[in-house]
């Protein structure tokens, strides 16, 4: 930590006194979430898990600095404490993230806290997201080559943040090392340059190391991962594909199985304008690959293997979103855009814009390595110590995830209205996703419409309606069915919920919104999660003030949309750059 | 010292130091997967919109559609051009192009799949709005969208063209 401050430090020093320092730029921003809480146990906000605190405050402060080929910045961040439904392992201040770079075109170093992807991020990817207190950046270095038009050669090197983590312990987490290569053949070869053919290859190598300190099992110390891809184009059509390969990597996550770890990913698109189509199909067996073999849930995650199913943002579908499981899943996904054009019978005076699509996700199969006389196991990756199962490539397992099917439709009325419509169908097997045992698979159809309106060309209001049909609901579910398992019907039964927002010049807005769990098979679960809020808006300045009871999920108000943790009472959120 | 250390970095920082109006040194790949280097973008003179937005945002669909049924005329009118930088994550990017060209958009779209040209103009919350003007200086931003927010940005698309 010392060492790269100084290092930084004398690389400014040296580049901001000695060269032209009128030339040099900075910017910055700034962001503060503050809550004030009630204990609210019906929405999960008790007086245990916010231990008394009555304020929870996340901010952050960054600048960077920019002085020619080179740029540097830092990145700030308190959590006094952190709000309710962030980890509590953030509370803290401190310099979160620094790192100075230099690039010419050519060769780019960057010192420093990195955040990169190889290809769509199956064995690297380091991101941060700010909403979700995620941040698993890697600390070191990467150089980033380009010898000829279309090659990117990439190598990083370092070890990830983990919350306040000393990097010096050796303990808690392993070194990160990877390669990386692209080449874009189009820009490589001029006689491709402007072809109808377009087509480029990427490969990568990442490996970890960690010692072993696990007195049962021998764990490997470098665990390496390989990977391949091939994007390739012609005309209207586009076909992409990506194959990553694990070695065994026996972990908390997998049940320290020996099973080695494979992905798959491939889609074809057709676009031109006015319509689009794609097909992806997604292969995941095992791929969990953290730089800390005791590591759960989301901790140290080195890759990051993308779910491809439609992500809602409204906030009844929005219940119940489905988060990849990188032990094991068979996914597909087609998706139609299309717009009917304008000044025709179907498409009316301004043309309608229509999207359909559906995803599905099953398991993988799994034949079950067992010895004589041992039951099938109760850990879906088999027996600890064993190599688990084994599973043919392209077997789709009988147990079925999830599936979305959807069709929404976007259409201008009139100069003044504006409408959009949505239907979905969702099945969403609550005991695998959210890892309750015995819960029952949510088979959901959600409506949806959102009204706009322009009162004047600085005013305008838009009203949101939503209603959820759940299969489970109070008018087939007794309560007494529920007794001793109250946690799976938290949200289970029909949902309403309605939304007013009036917004003057794109700079004030004030919303009012309701959402009602009315049909809970649990009577003291029928709550209303009722908001209020105020905003102001100008240029990169946001000031948004809001009460009332959220429940934890993407909302979009005021013209934004974020990720928000339950919460209960009211809050503020400053947002600034310069 | 480590104090220390971070005063002398803020303190040269600052030194001298203005604003930021120029375009980031951030490498992004365009729909057909040829690199674009940002300081680059241009539109020959005349002033240009970036905006930063994703499929998952409502609110960011409603404004590039509405951007959409006015372009031809403002392209007409002032000669602007409209950079979509898109800042949707691994799991949308072969989604982009079918997804575009089916709601009929004819803007320029860059994909920054690794968030470096958001962190470097430090978008928080899409959408995000910029305008610059015919050197590549920023001279207008805004944040979210509401109905007819449009019409707010073209009047300051105006004010350069005078």
């Amino acid at each position: 930590m010392r060492r790269f401050l100084l290092s930084l430090a004398l690389i400014l020093c040296a580049t901001g006194l000695f060269a032209q320092v009128e030339n040099a730029q900075v910017n910055g921003s700034f962001q503060v979430d503050g809550q004030y809480y009630q204990v609210d146990e019906a929405i999960g906000i008790t007086q245990e898990n916010i231990k008394g605190n009555k304020f929870g405050i996340n901010g952050f402060g960054k600048i960077n600095y920019s002085l020619g080929n080179f740029t540097a910045g830092i990145r700030y961040e308190a959590y006094l404490p952190p709000m309710s439904g962030f980890d509590t392992r953030l509370q803290g201040v401190g310099l979160a993230n620094y790192y100075a770079s230099y690039d010419n075109g050519t060769i780019s170093v960057t010192l420093g806290d990195i955040y990169d992807q190889f290809g769509n991020g199956f064995i690297f990817r380091t991101y941060e997201e700010w909403s979700l207190g995620f941040d698993n950046s890697l600390r070191g270095m990467r150089v980033i080559y380009r010898p000829t038009a279309g090659v990117t050669l990439k190598a990083v090197y370092g070890k990830q943040r983990f919350y306040w983590a000393s990097y010096a312990a050796t303990e808690s987490r392993g070194l990160v090392r990877g390669i990386d290569g692209e080449w874009d053949l189009n820009q490589s070869f001029k006689a491709m340059n402007d072809s109808k053919f377009r087509a480029s290859v990427g490969g990568s190598f990442v490996s970890k190391y960690q010692k072993n300190t696990n007195s049962t099992y021998n764990i490997p110390e470098n665990v390496g991962a390989f990977d391949g891809r091939v994007n390739l184009g012609y005309g209207r059509f586009a076909f992409t594909t990506e194959y990553a390969y694990k070695i065994n990597d026996p972990s908390a996550f997998n049940n320290y199985t020996y099973h080695e770890g494979q992905a798959l990913l491939s889609s074809l698109s057709y676009s031109q304008k006015g319509f689009g189509a794609i097909l992806q199909v997604k292969r995941v067996d095992n791929m969990s690959f953290k730089s800390d073999y005791k590591g759960v849930k989301n901790d140290l995650d080195i890759n990051f293997i993308p779910p491809i199913n439609y992500t809602h943002t409204h906030s009844l579908p929005a219940i119940y979103t489905y988060a990849t499981q990188p032990l094991g899943e068979m996914a597909m996904q087609l998706q139609v855009n299309y717009t009917i054009p304008k000044k025709t019978i179907l498409g009316g005076k301004y043309g309608t814009k229509i999207t359909l699509d559906f995803s599905q996700v099953n398991d993988i199969k799994r034949n079950y390595i067992l010895e004589e006389g041992q039951e099938a196991p109760t850990h879906i990756s088999g027996y600890d110590g064993t190599l688990g199962y084994t599973s043919p490539f392209f077997a789709v397992g009988d147990r079925k995830f999830f599936h979305d099917f959807n069709i929404e439709i976007e259409r201008r009325l009139s100069k003044k209205w504006k409408l959009i419509a949505q239907y979905i169908n969702l099945y969403y097997d609550m005991e695998t996703i959210e890892n309750h045992p015995g819960a029952e698979v949510v088979k959901a159809n959600i409506g949806f419409v959102d009204l706009s309106y322009r009162i004047t060309s600085k005013q305008s209001i838009r009203f949101e309606l939503q209603h959820l049909w759940d299969n489970i609901n109070k008018s087939n579910t007794d309560e007494s069915a529920t007794v001793g398992h109250e946690d799976v019907y938290k949200k289970r039964g029909n949902w309403a919920a309605a939304l007013v927002e009036y917004s003057v010049g794109a700079k004030w807005f004030v919303s009012l919104g309701d959402k009602y769990n009315y049909g809970n098979p649990i009577a003291d679960n029928r709550d209303h999660y009722y908001t209020a809020s105020v905003g102001y808006i100008h240029e990169s300045t946001r000031i948004v003030l809001t009460g009332g009871r959220q429940s934890e999920g993407m909302v979009c108000v005021g013209g934004v949309c974020r990720v928000v943790p339950a919460s209960s009472g009211v809050s503020l959120s400053i947002t600034t750059s310069f | 010292m480590k104090k220390t250390l971070v005063l002398l970095f803020l303190s040269v920082l600052f030194l001298g130091a203005k604003a930021q109006s120029d375009l980031p040194n951030v490498t992004l790949k365009n729909l057909d997967g040829e690199t674009v280097n940002i300081t680059e973008l241009n539109n020959d003179g005349k002033p240009f919109v970036m905006t930063f937005w994703a499929t998952w945002c409502g609110p960011c669909v409603k404004e590039h559609n509405a951007l959409s049924e006015v372009y031809e005329d403002w392209q007409e009118e002032t000669g602007v051009k409209i950079f979509a930088v898109t800042i949707d994550d691994s799991r949308s990017t072969p989604r982009i192009k079918p997804f575009v060209e089916g709601k009929g958009w004819e803007f320029d779209v860059l994909l920054d799949v690794n968030k470096d040209l958001a962190r470097a103009m430090n978008v928080s919350n899409p959408p995000h709005t910029f305008l610059f003007d015919g050197n590549g200086k920023m001279v207008y931003q805004h944040t979210g969208y509401f109905e007819g927010a449009e019409e707010e940005l073209y009047q300051e698309i105006l004010k350069l063209n005078k």
